[in-house]
């Protein structure tokens, strides 16, 4: 019964979500306001109606309705309730429902949120974001319905791929898809402002807590799923260049670009037609992600199960939605005129740098992620494009980003003096530059060109955004200002980029001193790693509550010290009987001690991989960072038109200042 | 307008790259050994330890070389296309089995089929590598001279038996024969 | 604020990481997996593999993968070592048996000039771009430009929202 309440909560999803679709948009048209009135009641009962099915399949999965062909597939009597959850979203039908219920979730906050925009353009916008529920609620009731039942009923599921069974897919899935979906409000924003007609910084200053919003989702989101595989997969990465992986890490760069570009037309009136353009890739590279994702044009570790026929629905749904976006912009955009003057030395220019080299850095990777694709349709060979790959292209076009992110910060909209700048600039960078090459030097053992750039870099970030806020406390101090009034969107602005310092220096420290030994161990051995001896106790059996599992006992000790005792497993699944690595690790601030167990060889020996990986634990504080900078800055009350009822009286100038003083080089 | 119009261009190509793509099976690895000699080995056979099968006795005719395992499971609905195709006499079959045990081997054989002239025994696994096997069931197809010219990967369908396999072989026939 | 830095410098550096270089006590010895014992040409096999991928689950590299093929291959590469075949020697040997596919890092050949120097031709020609566009809004004369409409606009919806509560 519930099922079927399901299906046609979906069904008249889809209908509501046509109605959304057309009728707002016309009547913003044609000028009904009664059509455009439509906008908000159709968009928040299809939103309804599609957490309801949420809610339907959630109910099938913890009652073990096995009549549901999906729930049969993905869930056992046996798996733990919080994994029943999970498994909602483990597999392709279900996912594709999460996929809309969180469209869904930024429907009804739109819905919520938009009431100081004018009329016509928020039914504009709930518009857009109609036709891209129509896409996807077809594609779920034409080629995977999560509801399908299944006759006869077996007496157990097939159980969740053991694979995902793990903390990690409660959380990552709906994190990762906040963010990749949540791309649709700035792209609807920028749809509708072309379809007005009124590309403008309105547009721009409306859109940009949006784009934050979703970019701190995806950055918390891609996080949870780096320190997923490596929590599991048992090689000690955080990272492989997974055409997945690659799948969300587009988005997000063309997501950073964008929150940029965004700055710079809210603040000077400047470069609309390529920040709207940006708006429209950062969406396209999502649906592109979807696509690789499920349709098996790549191979990749976690892609669903495969079915070209899903392939061709979601390549038509990015054709239309990409290729008529495209075509609106390339007829919309001519007739765009530029903003203010700057000056070649200026924020501007250097907020175009940083959209430059991350548009470039995205590009390479996705020419990464196609071109085993594109050689095998051109029939010339086939290749594989890893890491190695990634890595050398990757890094030269990133590291600059890091550099020049602790300049824009304090350098001045539309003219910046270069002589106040480099007086403010030559300290610290002397400082970063010594800490940084003594640090490396002291650090590796040797003189490695890459890792002082990157460590000097990142000290280099971290210590401008510290003193920019510094800076900021100490004027406060000064003035009539309570000490912590920084407004919020540079606090956020900054704390990201420190961030974005603290994963740099992580990324390098835990890359290049990571250490690791393969060794067989019986009972009793010991080797030794970086100055901590590993023992290995010997293993036991212990029974999961679906799945038997060898543990084995590894004691770490550091100068006859104990410090750890690991416990590193090895799964195998009941019902799906693939064997699962679990390492075992021990986590700290400066260091993870990491043991992952591999094959019996043979006397009561194991084989075994063990790793001392210093500074890891900071590439996720950086993103963490991040992500807490794009909630602050999120929360900016700049973006909130609306006056806050019972505060003071509002300030005469109702538009902040155009130039935000900076701690600042130009007025020393 | 032809500025604006350049992402849209971009973006066709791309869609048309994708569509491409969605007819390929990105697991599916071509050969290189595709035109190059066949690489030489000698194995006992299954059958017969103390006999030998090399390189050599797949010489001077079009031969099919098919690399399969009783723990195989595909293995076991090529066997009624093998089977057939072996009554018909069109081509002979040469084995290789892979990494198994002979008698296990051997049992299978009595209970699906025999479809080979002979097979070799590659306990180790070595001569597949050579051969660049890297998943049973595969089949090659070697011409007169010894070279391979044509790899199946996976089972033999009936449809790759027909369409591709035995036009290829029936051509490279008339080749040996002129 | 310079008084600042040298505190800063500290507090950079104060986190006791622990230097790679730290001193290693010798213990037992145990056999690594790979069968050398020589830590120098372990760490050769093991680099080796990590930039080859294994055919099989075709997500793993030959290092990481169980499969039985991975295993297979893992002993082709200590014989080959063992008979002091150079890197690329062996990688030689899997290409011509597998293709270049093997490869995590994709060879420099016709097929991949794009693919290696693309990133960096887009790169230069966003630079073009960017630094005709400099120029041109360089160039232009000093000053605020007047308001467009879309400031006015924004300025104008502000005041409305405003407005009755002032």
């Amino acid at each position: 019964m519930i099922p079927e309440v399901g299906q046609f909560a979906l069904m008249l999803a889809l209908g509501l979500a046509l109605v959304q679709a057309t009728l707002p948009l016309l009547g913003a048209w044609r000028g009904v306001p009664e059509w455009i009135a439509v906008a908000r009641p159709a968009a928040r009962a299809q939103s309804l109606f599609v957490l309801l099915a949420l809610l339907c399949l959630t109910y099938a999965f913890l009652t073990n309705d096995f009549s549901v062909a999906y729930v049969a597939e993905n869930s056992n009597t046996a798996l733990p309730w919080f994994y029943r959850i999970g498994a909602v979203w483990g597999a392709h039908e279900g996912s594709l429902l999460l996929w809309a219920s969180i469209l869904s979730v930024w429907t009804l906050v739109v819905t919520f949120r938009s009431r100081s925009l004018p009329p016509d353009f928020t039914a504009r916008v709930l518009g857009v974001m109609g036709w891209v529920s129509v896409g996807f609620l077809l594609f779920m009731l034409i080629a995977s319905n999560p509801f399908t039942r299944m006759f006869p009923v077996p007496l157990n599921g097939r159980d969740l791929n053991p694979l995902l069974q793990n903390p990690g897919l409660v959380l990552h899935p709906p994190l990762l898809y906040m963010g990749y979906v949540g791309f649709v409000v700035p792209f609807a924003f920028a749809i509708s402002a072309l379809l007005d007609g009124r590309l403008d910084a309105a547009w721009a200053r409306w859109s940009r807590p949006w784009t934050t919003a979703a970019w701190l989702f995806l950055t918390l989101g891609i996080a949870v799923g780096s320190w997923w595989s490596y929590s599991v997969l048992g090689w000690g990465g955080w990272w492989f260049w997974d055409p997945v992986e690659n799948a969300s890490f587009m988005p997000w760069l063309v997501g950073t670009a964008l929150i940029h570009s965004l700055a710079v037309t809210d603040k000077r009136g400047a470069f609309k037609s390529w920040t709207v353009l940006l708006a429209i890739f950062a969406f396209s590279l999502s649906l592109l992600g979807t696509f690789l994702v499920r349709s098996g044009v790549l191979v990749s570790v976690h892609a669903f199960a495969t079915d070209p026929r899903r392939g061709i629905f979601i390549l038509m749904f990015l054709a239309v939605v990409v290729g008529l976006s495209l075509l609106l912009y390339a007829w919309r955009a001519p007739t765009v005129k530029g903003g203010g003057n700057f000056h070649v030395l200026s924020r501007e220019t250097l907020l175009l740098v940083n959209n430059v080299l991350l548009i470039s850095a995205a590009f390479a990777v996705l020419l990464g992620t196609l071109y085993p694709l594109i050689l095998e349709g051109m029939a010339v060979g086939k290749i594989s494009v890893g890491p190695p790959y990634f890595n050398t292209v990757f890094v030269p076009l990133t590291l600059p980003i890091v550099f020049l992110a602790a300049i824009g910060a304090g350098v001045r909209w539309k003219q910046q003096k270069l002589r106040p700048l480099l007086r403010y600039l030559w300290p610290p960078f002397v400082v970063c530059l010594a800490a940084g090459i003594g640090f490396s030097i002291w650090y590796t053992g040797e003189v490695r060109a890459l890792v002082i750039v990157a460590v000097v870099s990142a000290f280099w970030v971290m210590l401008l955004s510290a003193r920019d806020i510094w800076g900021r406390i100490r004027r406060n101090l000064a003035g009539a200002n309570r000490w912590y009034r920084v407004p919020r969107h540079v606090l956020g602005m900054t704390l990201a980029h420190f961030g974005l310092g603290v994963f740099v220096l992580g990324v390098t420290l835990a890359g290049t001193g990571s250490m690791e030994k393969d060794v067989n161990m019986a009972p009793g051995d010991s080797v030794s790693l970086a100055g901590y001896t590993f023992r290995f106790e010997g293993v036991t059996k212990l029974r999961g509550p679906n799945y038997t599992a060898t543990q084995g006992a590894v004691s770490v000790s550091r100068d006859g010290h104990r410090v750890a005792l690991l416990h590193p497993q090895k799964r195998v699944y009941i019902v799906q009987t693939s064997p699962m690595t679990e390492a075992g690790i021990q986590s700290g601030l400066f260091r993870d001690l990491y043991v992952s167990l591999g094959d019996p060889t043979g006397g009561g020996a194991w084989a075994m991989r063990i790793y001392y990986k210093p500074m890891v634990r900071w590439i996720w504080l950086g993103a963490l960072f991040m992500a807490l900078g794009g909630l602050v800055a999120a929360l900016d009350r700049r973006y909130r038109l609306t006056v806050a009822r019972g505060a003071a009286p509002a300030p005469r100038t109702p538009v902040p200042p155009a130039h935000p003083v900076p701690v600042s080089p130009g007025n020393p | 307008m032809v500025r604006y119009l350049v992402s849209f261009g971009l973006f066709a190509i791309l869609v048309a790259l994708l569509a491409v793509g969605l007819g390929h099976d990105p697991r599916r690895i071509p050969s290189p050994l595709i035109g190059k000699p066949a690489p030489q080995f000698s194995l006992p056979e299954l059958a017969h330890p103390e006999r030998t099968l090399s390189r050599k006795d797949l010489l001077g005719k079009v031969t099919l070389f098919n690399v399969w395992a009783s723990w195989c499971v595909s293995c076991r609905d090529e066997m009624r296309v093998l089977d057939a195709l072996a009554k018909s006499g069109v081509v002979p079959i040469y084995g290789l089995n892979y990494k198994d045990h002979r008698t296990a081997a051997l049992e299978w054989l009595k209970a699906f089929g025999n479809p080979y002239v002979v097979n070799a025994f590659d306990q180790a696994g070595r001569v597949a590598i050579n051969w660049g096997v890297y998943g049973v069931p595969e089949t090659f197809v070697v011409d007169a001279k010894g070279i391979i010219r044509y790899k199946q990967i996976g089972p033999i369908t009936p449809y790759a038996l027909n369409r591709k396999i035995l036009p290829l072989v029936r051509r490279l026939q008339e080749e040996a024969r002129r | 604020m310079r008084r600042l830095y040298p505190l800063l410098l500290l507090l950079l550096l104060m986190p006791a990481v622990p230097a790679v270089r730290a001193a290693s006590p010798a213990a037992a010895p145990t056999v690594p997996t790979s069968g050398f014992t020589n830590p120098r040409e372990d760490a050769r096999y093991h680099a080796l593999l990590k930039n080859l991928r294994c055919l099989v689950c075709q997500n793993e590299s030959l290092q990481d993968s169980q499969a039985g093929l991975a295993k297979d291959l893992r002993r082709e590469v200590r014989d080959q070592m063992r008979q002091g075949k150079s890197n690329r020697d062996i990688v030689r040997y899997l290409v011509a048996r597998y293709g270049d596919f093997v490869l995590y890092r994709p060879p420099l050949m016709h097929s991949t000039y794009l693919l290696w120097f693309g990133p960096f031709i887009g790169l230069l020609i966003g630079i073009v771009v960017l630094v005709a566009l400099v120029r041109k809004r360089a160039r232009a004369p000093d000053g605020e430009p007047p308001p467009d409409g879309a400031r006015k606009r924004l300025v104008e919806l502000l005041r409305d929202r405003e407005g009755p509560k002032t």
